[in-house]
Formats: C-alpha cells, sequence, structure tokens
C-alpha cells in the first residue's frame, strides 16, 4: 500500500454541511472562475464576431426595442436591441471593430 | 492466362494496393511519430489473425479531377482477427492517402464491417486518423458520416465499440468517436475537436494550438470525451487488449471468465485503509485492489472527474465493474462531471451483463455557484437514473461517510440495489453531525450563555446517535453491517447468488434520461 501521499502540502480544505474535509483538488474546481453577477445596464456580444454596424451616439436616448448595432457572427447578422429603455452612456464599439464573447458593447443608464 | 500467371497479377495488384499512399507518404506518417494504418491493426491483433477486406475498393467520384486519382482501399484498411483469441472487427483510416480523408465508399468500407460486427455479435475497433470530409466528394462525404453515426447508434449497447483517436479528427468525424463506448488517445498524437485552432482564431481571434485545443490531455483530463490516456502507440495497444479481456462480446453474452485469484492482501490490508476520522482522505483504490482478485483494477477514465473512480476487476474470475466515491480527490463529492462520469459507465456495465460493486464514502453534492449554474441538477440526476434503471446484480458497500442525497444515488436499497453492506465505521444520515446539529438545535445554541459549548456537546450527541450503520440497519436498509476484512467474502456470495438474476421493468419504448 502506498503512503497517504501529498499528506503535507497538496491538500487543501473542502467544506460540505458545516464540515471541513481535507483532501485533493482537481482540475475542473482548481479552474473554475469567481462568479460575476450580470449587470442588466451592460449589453455584452452573446458570440465573438465583428461590429458591422452601429445605429446609436453617446448620450443618445434610446427605447426599449431600438437597434443598437449589427454583430455578425457565425454567418448571420444578428440586430442587437436595447433591452429597456435609457441613454447611451457609454459606447464601447466601432464599425469595424472584431469583439470577444462577452466583451461589452453598449452601457445604457 | 494460366493459373499461375492470374495469380501473380493478382499479387501484382495486391503490392500495390498494399503501399498505401506511397514511400513519401509513409515517411511522412512516421516522422510524425505515428505508425501506418496496417502496422496499428498488426500490432494490436494476435500475430497472423488479421484478415482484409475490400482492399481493392476504389472511390468513383469525378468532380475536381478526382478522375484521375487513385487512392488505394479509398484510405481506409478493414477486416477482422483476434486479440486473446477473441473475434473483432476493426478498421483503420490510412493517413497516407489522401490524408485518410472520408470520401463516400471510405465511409461505406466502414460501415460494411460495422455491419459484419453486428450481424456476428462481435466487439468493433475504429482507429481514427483523419483530414476529415473529402471535400472534392462534396454531400456524399456528409451521408457517408452520417451513415455511420446511425450504425454507431444501432450498436450502442448490443456490441462492445471501441473508438482509438491516432492523429487528427476533426469536424464532424468527432462524433463517431463520441457515440462509441470507449475512447483511447495518446499524447501529442491524438487531436479532437469540431472547428481546429485555425477557425477559430479567422472567426474569434483566439489563438490556440491543437493541442491546447483538443490534444489527448484536455479530453482526458477536462472534457471527459476520452476513457483512456497513453504516452505511446505501443502502450495504448495494450491497454485496448486488457480492456477486451473484461468486456463480453456483445449483449447476448457475459464476458469471458478468468481463474479466480485471492487479493494480495499483504499489500493491501483492508483493515489499515480508511482512518475513522470522516474529514480524513485516502485512495479508496486501495479498497478495491484489497478485495478484487490477484487485486487488479482496470480504471477507466482516471484523469477525468477524479473525485470519482470507476473500472474494471474480477471476483472469482468473473468481470465487475466498480463504481467508488475517491474521498483523496474533493472529499468524493458528487458534482456534474463526477455524476456523469458514472452515470454513463453504470450504463455500459447494465447494457452488457457486468455486475456492479459500489463503494460509498462521499459527504453529498458539491456546493457552489458554478455547480448549480452548470447544471448539478439535470447532471446528478443521472447517477440516479441509471442505478434506478440497472438490472444488473447491484451491490454495494458503505464504507465511511453517506449524507444525504448522495446516500441515496450511490446505489442505496431505495434505487433497488440487491444488497448492501455497511462497515462498522458507515455513517448513514441526512448530512453531517456539524451540520445536522446546527440546524436541529440552532436555538438552543444560540440562547446558551456558551454558544460554541452547547454547539460541540449537540454536536457529540447527535454523532453518537446518527453517525453510525445501526440507524439504517433498524429500517432495514442495510442487510449486513459486516467487518471490513469479510467484505471480499460477503461480495463474493452476493455476486453468486444474483448471476441468474432476471427483471423486468415496465413496458416501454425507452425511457427519457436526463440527458
Amino acid at each position: 500500500m502506498k503512503k497517504k501521499k501529498g499528506k503535507s502540502k497538496n491538500l487543501i480544505s473542502l467544506m460540505v454541511d458545516d464540515v471541513t474535509y481535507q483532501t485533493l483538488p482537481n482540475k475542473m474546481h482548481t479552474s473554475r472562475k469567481p462568479y460575476k453577477p450580470i449587470n442588466p445596464n451592460v449589453i455584452v456580444s452573446f458570440m465573438p464576431g465583428n461590429i458591422q454596424k452601429v445605429f446609436v451616439r453617446k448620450g443618445q436616448e434610446v427605447k426599449e426595442g431600438d437597434e443598437l448595432c449589427i454583430l455578425e457572427a457565425m454567418k448571420m447578422k444578428n440586430v442587437i436591441v436595447a433591452p429597456a429603455d435609457g441613454v447611451v452612456k457609454k459606447l464601447n464599439i466601432k464599425e469595424g471593430d472584431m469583439v470577444a464573447k462577452n466583451h461589452p458593447l453598449v452601457e445604457l443608464k | 492466362m494460366s493459373i499461375k500467371q492470374k495469380t501473380l497479377d493478382l499479387k501484382k495488384r495486391m503490392q500495390n494496393a498494399l503501399q498505401g499512399g506511397g514511400a513519401k507518404a509513409i515517411e511522412k506518417q512516421v516522422a510524425m511519430g505515428k505508425m501506418t494504418a496496417r502496422e496499428r491493426i498488426i500490432s494490436l491483433l494476435d500475430p497472423n489473425s488479421f484478415h482484409e477486406y475490400d482492399l481493392f475498393v476504389e472511390h468513383a467520384a469525378k468532380d475536381f479531377d478526382m478522375d484521375k486519382k487513385h487512392l488505394p482501399g479509398d484510405g481506409v484498411i478493414t477486416g477482422t482477427g483476434t486479440i486473446h483469441g477473441y473475434p473483432v472487427c476493426i478498421y483503420a483510416q490510412d493517413f497516407t492517402v489522401a490524408g485518410g480523408s472520408l470520401g463516400l465508399m471510405h465511409a461505406r468500407k466502414i460501415g460494411k464491417i460495422m455491419d459484419h460486427a453486428m450481424n456476428l455479435k462481435i466487439p468493433i475497433i475504429g482507429i481514427n486518423d483523419s483530414g476529415g470530409a473529402r471535400i472534392q466528394e462534396g454531400v456524399n462525404s456528409l451521408a457517408g458520416y452520417g451513415e455511420i453515426f446511425y450504425r454507431n447508434t444501432q450498436a450502442s449497447g448490443v456490441i462492445p465499440q471501441i473508438s482509438v483517436i491516432l492523429g487528427p479528427c476533426a469536424g464532424g468525424a468527432v462524433y463517431s468517436p463520441a457515440l462509441t463506448d470507449f475512447v483511447f488517445v495518446v499524447d501529442k498524437i491524438s487531436k479532437m475537436f469540431i472547428t481546429g485552432p485555425e477557425v477559430i482564431r479567422s472567426v474569434l481571434g483566439e489563438e490556440i494550438s491543437m493541442e491546447a485545443l483538443g490534444g489527448a490531455r484536455v479530453h482526458s483530463e477536462i472534457t471527459g470525451n476520452a476513457h483512456f490516456f497513453s504516452e505511446s502507440e505501443t502502450e495504448c495497444f495494450q491497454k485496448i487488449k486488457k480492456l477486451v479481456s473484461y468486456i463480453p462480446w456483445s449483449n447476448k453474452h457475459k464476458a469471458v471468465a478468468f481463474p479466480k485469484k485471492a487479493p494480495k492482501t499483504r499489500q493491501y490490508k483492508i483493515d489499515n485503509i480508511i482512518p475513522t476520522d470522516p474529514r480524513e482522505p485516502y485512495d479508496v483504490r486501495d479498497v478495491i485492489r484489497s478485495i478484487s482478485d490477484d487485486s487488479d483494477f482496470f480504471e477507466v477514465q482516471e484523469l477525468f472527474a477524479a473525485n470519482m473512480v470507476i473500472g474494471f476487476g474480477r471476483m472469482n474470475g468473473q468481470t465487475v465493474g466498480f463504481v467508488a466515491n475517491q474521498p483523496l480527490v474533493l472529499a468524493g463529492v458528487l458534482d456534474v462531471d463526477s455524476s456523469d462520469k458514472a452515470a454513463r459507465f453504470i450504463r455500459y456495465c447494465d447494457a452488457f451483463n457486468i455486475p456492479l460493486v459500489t463503494l460509498v464514502d462521499l459527504p453529498g453534492y458539491l456546493p457552489g455557484i458554478d455547480q448549480e449554474h452548470a447544471g448539478v441538477i439535470r447532471h446528478g440526476a443521472k447517477i440516479l437514473y441509471s442505478y434506478s434503471e440497472a438490472t444488473v446484480p447491484k451491490v454495494t458497500v458503505i464504507l465511511r461517510k453517506a449524507y444525504g442525497g448522495g446516500y441515496i444515488a450511490m446505489c442505496s436499497r431505495h434505487l433497488k440495489a440487491d444488497f448492501v453492506f455497511a462497515w462498522p465505521t458507515a455513517e448513514i444520515a441526512v448530512m453531517g453531525p456539524e451540520g445536522a446539529a446546527n440546524i436541529i438545535f440552532r436555538s438552543e445554541i444560540m440562547n446558551s450563555p456558551n454558544p460554541e459549548e452547547t454547539r460541540q456537546k449537540k454536536v457529540d450527541e447527535y454523532k453518537k446517535k446518527f453517525a453510525n450503520p445501526y440507524v439504517a440497519a433498524a429500517h432495514g436498509y442495510i442487510d449486513a453491517v459486516i467487518e471490513p476484512g469479510e467484505t471480499r467474502k460477503f461480495l463474493l456470495h452476493a455476486l453468486e447468488i444474483s448471476a441468474e438474476k432476471s427483471e423486468q421493468g415496465p413496458y416501454k419504448k425507452h425511457g427519457i434520461p436526463p440527458f
């Protein structure tokens, strides 16, 4: 039988139902990212792609359903619309930009 | 022509076909550290057992000057042979011929050998090494993939299907291995992905290497797509041969029995493995080795979700599937990946008449936002579904902790385990003593002049009363509380008397498992 390996250095404490266990982490556990709450005023790209057109300016008033920009992704022109009434507080994109997934496109207030 | 001349002509034709993509392409294949397709088949099968079919099959494509191209065997080698004397059907894509690309006739050859395997009820082994669809053949190439996927699905649970990834396997091609039972990968050689690094770079602007995107390690540790990781092709073939020895030829058979052998009890002392403090870790594989024949345990998905251990061993010469929580990793909790891993293995064993031995020691399901959002409800349900659905003999041993939902999920009496045994160290309760005492005695603890002291007292009280196997035993949920040293004896008897178990569930076309 192998002696209890890694007893000293690699063990982590894991709490389940108020009990703390001494155990090794696995890949899923070590690579998880902390949770960030979703801010409904920041409109992010749901997919990486190319900003083909921008319809709004900074400071412009928008109504729910107004078109903000076109995100071309996966051979589809996706129209990004305002989820609620508001004013464009910040515009993080210009036409021709390549954006990653979850890139903040427009911030409303 | 005389017979002699005709035979000479045949030999010449064969010689041409056997050259595959020619000396230059073979040189390239070797330079990549890979064996050729034919070498692979020969090293995997018993000596002189390989018989090749469809050597003279050729493609019939015309577009893009394809009619001027001659592709020997259309880039895939198919045939039958034996492994340890067991019959198998096999195919290997030949990367030296048009990059192993899949055209219609290539796919038809694969389909034909799969049909053989189904008709003969013997395992099928597929060696994948292909650049993907043969673009020149257009929709015919897609048709070829579709016909293979359909056959994979029909064969699922009927005959064992083994996939070996020894080169690229990209795009739609990955779905044939994904539909099969076991996927073997080799470090630095296997590459699997739906969209490759180039597409990702051009569409998304993200840089990643093939290895980091879909190399052998990625699929063994992160995605769970692969079941067996090897450092070399030779090691990989040894593992395939070993796997074949544990599994039956088809769902109509039991696995071939081996001579009985006692465990190496001097090396694996069952009484000394488990620390009595339920918070201390140990390697549950030592417990498996202390009870299995010859202390043999062939682990499946060793590197993926290591908080759950699954694999094959033998009890009195008969193959069994072991499922065990691993307290050494993440305290052995159930989570998204470990539930998924165990559930599929349980269904595999059930489909192929392999009895299940479950060893339980877990604190419950893993808490966390990431787990809840990743769908631990849906994935966790898979393990309940698989155990409840399985009709092979199911024997459970509770080693230490069995708390809450984890207790129910790990093949409890309530999911119709045939036998449930518990060690005297077992703690079968709705949750750990600390958590339970904090809830039940909350007001008493809060209103006490010395809350910490009262809390500890209540925890001790709860432990004494509930942290044992006797409450569950009093309800008949445990069949016997046994000494650790008697585990093998009880297991052997339980498996022996349930060997002819036959259970018929209600009529249904098929269930709707929480995929």
